[in-house]
């Protein structure tokens, strides 16, 4: 294998290997598959809030001509969940449905049209309960609570404490205090969900579905279809994006298998996309208290928050969410003293879940933009107060996190340089700004989400006599780029072009348990299960060549399709000849490897530990320059520098499509984007109402690639695809501070908002006209 | 409701399907001709996810009745490029990552070809204007805006000096 400086296809821009199919139009989604005699399924979903189900009256939908099943709670009344602690919904609500959307019904029928017909003929007595909406009257809540087992509508509740925050604000010069609040925003994916359910005649089902854990939706179907695991087959096929909203098993994809089971045909469900706002998942509704205290010459001496997340009405991902919101939120810079109190709320509202950036995104907000305000206290750039808070790397931080390799110094310092930052901060017009703001993720999370010994994810590699490499991984394309990833680095280990690689990959039935593409692990844990592979097939083809060449092995390298004598480079054998040697002398070429990540990463011992640890952690800045307008409080976002350590680009093509792509939707939430809710009905569910952001208010930006070589990365790499997203909206805050002179502390940070802040401002001032440069500075 | 029979004219190929004379384009495409290259993002014309072109016009098929365009040739992302060929569109989003998902891509390529039969080499503001109609929630749009450029030089290239 080359060394680092010298790689042949790692570190290349590489088109991804299915882009043909993408940009033909033959590629194929959950939603573009169907087979002969295909039912068609609909939902109904209750009109309430919060209701008793009284009685479900399906027979008069039964009987319309074309109806094959009609499917209720009493048909699927296991409940799952996506973590083990969360079992608490079923595919169709048995007792109670707990917001306006909640799934009552589903039919199957010979169309789309005479489904929907059914829909209208099921009857449902409902018996309205009060219901909660606002997360902080719901953890008020006396009685009516949504899950009987969970007392004053609390899901869960963590409190931690490192070092001695009270001895930590004693210390400080500035100390700031303010309540922060991010409204509720949806992955909004492009492909809405669609699964297509097949009943075999041996009664096993083959399920095609838009997921990004398959082998989650493996055991999740096994248990409400009581069918063994072995029995059912899941098949990811191309997924039009996900962010998190399909990386916990979503109800259509379970009532799909519970219609095709009981109709004994093939049954496809598809979304539309105000189904896909209600099924959601989505980043909650977050309320942040934070107070935070700074030395004289910048060091942050201690940080308090306390986080109210508004969860929705099942649990989900919920308490991963508020526990990373916790562990994320301090240890980026070296903090000695945190405390955290975080509250994961349940309301009469669709369940909120993971989302790029999964909790760190509105606590980073907060965070970064309370630095901001400190360091224009204590009047240091900001720029400076993030350099004088740096980890000292390796290190564990407060809270037990290993911190392997750390290139924030480096990316603080680029952004610095290619924005202009020391030229135009504080210097720019009134009106124009400029904020810079940090971030920090996970590549993958440390400990599984159900406790096992297993590894995360299991690669096999077999070579057959015509040198074809075929790779079986269980990790999941969603349109990041992780199947070009691996096909990188086992071509890299081998010595051979990618077009030599077939991969086969994420399905059930053929390949090897990956935990799913989630909490950015796909790189890192895949990819060295990969390399691993990768290692023992070369070392296999290597020593079968050593034996021909009478040579030993490690003489030998495997490069440009060759394996030659590094001694002696003129002796060499194509790899076509080296795998027939290989063949004959080992039989079969199978090889595997694995990922677990070390038990030191695992992180401490105290009651939500578990969650925050990862093998290593990707590290962000960013500088946004915006243009506020005074009289109408718009704000045009102009231009935005992201630089991100990504350990090590193994395809920079991908990475700065990651990075770029974590920016816009940072800059969507910061500006744009918000579920907006009325009594736990959304005002705004489609794509014309809810603005993500389109070419038009999108922001130019400027990616730099940071490369820290993490020690136990694959070839370095860790993970680029989240990072980024959580430090553009401080950034983009901060620099309508330095625009207009006023902090706005409610996302997304909307005209009307910055234009009632400017007019508080002026009133303050005594000011008399919009233009009149108001508080600033 | 009764069934009308319709002669479409689709990537130069002429299709006779029965269907209801309120079929939406996308539908007859998609599950009536079998071409499920455009998509279905949305439930309100909000995405351009299953953008056509009629007559070299990018049209949203899933609100267009099918019924409505039996005079005219209709382009899907199919009918691009000749099988087992690219269009230069095409190689462009496939080489400079404009498609991640791939999802939106069909959309994109529609109004992308529109955009460079207007302006065949177009301005960053004309690129942007003439994308707004699509969403995209990978990319970031700017790695689609290198793949149009990648295409514009290769068209370039392609096109005989006396002809530019």
């Amino acid at each position: 294998m080359a060394d680092s400086a010298n790689f042949s296809i790692i570190g290349k821009r590489m088109a991804m290997t299915d882009a043909r199919a993408k940009v033909t139009g033959l590629g194929k989604y959950a939603d573009d598959l169907a087979v002969a005699g295909m039912l068609y399924g609909r939902f109904l979903h209750s009109p309430h809030a919060h209701a008793r189900i009284v009685s479900v009256d399906t027979w008069r939908a039964e009987a319309l001509r074309g109806v094959k099943a009609v499917v209720t709670g009493k048909d699927a009344p296991n409940p799952y969940g996506i973590l083990p602690i969360g079992h608490d919904e079923c595919v169709f609500a048995l007792d109670k449905a707990r917001y306006i959307g909640d799934n009552i019904a589903a039919v199957a029928a010979t169309s789309a049209e005479i489904a929907e017909e059914a829909l209208d003929l099921i009857r449902v007595e409902y018996e309205p309960l009060p219901a909660w909406f606002e997360p902080e009257k719901s953890m008020q809540a006396a009685d009516h609570w949504i899950h009987e087992t969970k007392p004053h509508n609390i899901e869960k509740e963590y409190h931690h404490v490192f070092g001695d925050p009270e001895k930590g604000f004693s210390q400080a010069a500035f100390v700031a205090e303010q309540r922060y609040y991010a409204g509720e925003v949806n992955h909004a994916a492009m492909e809405p969900h669609a699964t297509l359910a097949i009943w075999e005649p041996e009664g096993k089902l083959v399920v095609y579905s838009s997921t990004q854990v398959p082998f989650y939706l493996h055991r999740t179907v096994a248990e409400v279809c009581e069918m063994p695991m072995s029995h059912i087959r899941i098949i990811k096929p191309l997924i039009g994006s996900g962010f998190g909203g399909k990386s916990e098993v979503i109800p259509i994809e379970v009532a799909a298998c519970v219609l095709a089971k009981k109709a004994k045909l093939p049954v496809k469900m598809l979304y539309t996309r105000e189904e896909v706002f209600y099924a959601h998942r989505g980043r909650p509704i977050t309320i942040v208290d934070l107070k935070m205290g700074i030395t004289r010459e910048g060091k942050i001496s201690a940080v308090q928050a306390r986080v109210v997340q508004d969860g929705g009405a099942y649990c989900g991902y919920g308490p991963v969410t508020v526990l990373y919101s916790g562990a994320l939120l301090g240890a980026i810079y070296d903090i000695s003293n945190v405390r955290y109190d975080g509250y994961r709320v349940l309301t009469n509202k669709p369940a909120c879940g993971a989302m790029r950036g999964h909790g760190t995104v509105n606590v980073r907000f907060a965070f970064e933009a309370m630095l901001d305000e400190l360091a224009h206290q204590a009047g240091l750039d900001p720029a400076e107060v993030r350099r004088r808070n740096l980890l000292k790397a390796p290190c564990i931080t407060a809270n037990g996190l290993r911190v392997t390799s750390y290139g924030l110094p480096e990316c603080i310092e680029r952004v610095v340089e290619r924005s202009g930052w020391r030229e135009k901060r504080g210097k720019l017009p009134f009106g124009k700004g400029i904020g810079i703001a940090c971030s920090h993720y996970v590549s993958g999370a440390a400990n599984p989400i159900i406790r096992s010994n297993m590894p995360h994810t299991t690669v096999n590699i077999k070579i057959d006599r015509d040198a074809g490499v075929t790779v079986y991984t269980g990790a999941s394309e969603i349109g990041q780029g992780s199947d070009t990833v691996q096909v990188q680095i086992v071509a890299e280990v081998l010595g051979v072009k990618t077009g030599r690689i077939n991969l086969v990959a994420a399905d059930t039935e053929l390949t090897p348990i990956d935990l799913g593409s989630y909490s950015s692990r796909v790189t890192f844990m895949a990819g060295n299960a990969c390399l691993e592979a990768a290692k023992n097939m070369r070392a296999q083809i290597l020593a079968a060549v050593a034996k021909e060449f009478a040579c030993p092995a490690d003489d030998l390298d495997a490069r440009d399709e060759t394996i030659f004598r590094k001694s002696d480079p003129q002796k060499r054998v194509t790899f076509d000849e080296a795998v027939v040697m290989a063949i004959n002398f080992h039989g079969a070429l199978f090889a595997m490897g694995t990922y677990a990540p070390p038990e030191q990463a695992r992180g401490g011992k105290f009651k939500g530990a578990g969650v925050g640890p990862s093998p290593s952690y990707s590290y962000s800045a960013q500088v946004a320059e915006v243009t506020v307008d005074p009289e109408t409080g718009h704000v045009r976002v102009d231009r935005i520098v992201a630089a991100h350590d990504c350990g090590r680009a193994l395809n920079p093509l991908t990475v700065e499509g990651q990075i770029e792509g974590s920016v816009y939707m940072g800059f969507g939430q910061a500006v744009q984007e918000e579920m907006v809710w009325e009594n736990g009905r959304l005002m705004n569910p489609s794509l014309l109402e809810y603005r993500t952001p389109t070419t038009i208010e999108n922001p130019e930006i400027e990616c730099i690639i940071v490369e820290s070589h993490d020690p136990e990365g694959p070839f370095g790499a860790k993970e680029a695809g989240e990072g980024s997203l959580a430090a553009t909206i401080p950034a983009i805050a901060n620099a309508i501070y330095d625009a207009v002179g006023v902090r706005i502390n409610t996302l997304p940070l909307t005209p009307d908002r910055i234009l009632a802040a400017l007019r508080e401002e002026q009133k303050k001032a005594g000011g008399n006209g919009a233009g009149a440069n108001g508080g600033r500075r | 409701m009764n069934k009308v029979l319709l002669r479409l004219r689709v990537n130069g190929e002429d299709r006779e399907i029965a269907v209801a004379p309120n079929r939406v384009l996308l539908d007859a495409l998609r599950e009536d001709l079998g071409l499920t290259g455009s998509k279905r993002g949305c439930d309100d014309s909000s995405c351009g996810c299953c953008a056509v072109l009629i007559d070299g016009v990018p049209m949203l098929a899933c609100v267009a009745l099918a019924a409505s365009y039996q005079e005219c040739e209709i382009t899907t992302v199919e009918g691009l490029a000749a099988p087992g060929e690219l269009d230069p569109v095409q190689e462009g989003f496939a080489e400079c990552g404009g498609a991640q998902c791939g999802f939106c891509t069909p959309g994109f390529l529609i109004a992308t070809k529109a955009l460079l039969a207007r302006h065949p080499n177009p301005t960053r503001e004309e690129i942007r204007g003439a994308l707004s109609s699509n969403l995209c929630r990978c990319t970031g749009y700017m790695q689609i805006y290198e793949s149009i450029c990648y295409a514009v030089e290769k068209m370039r290239a392609k096109t005989p000096a006396a002809a530019r």
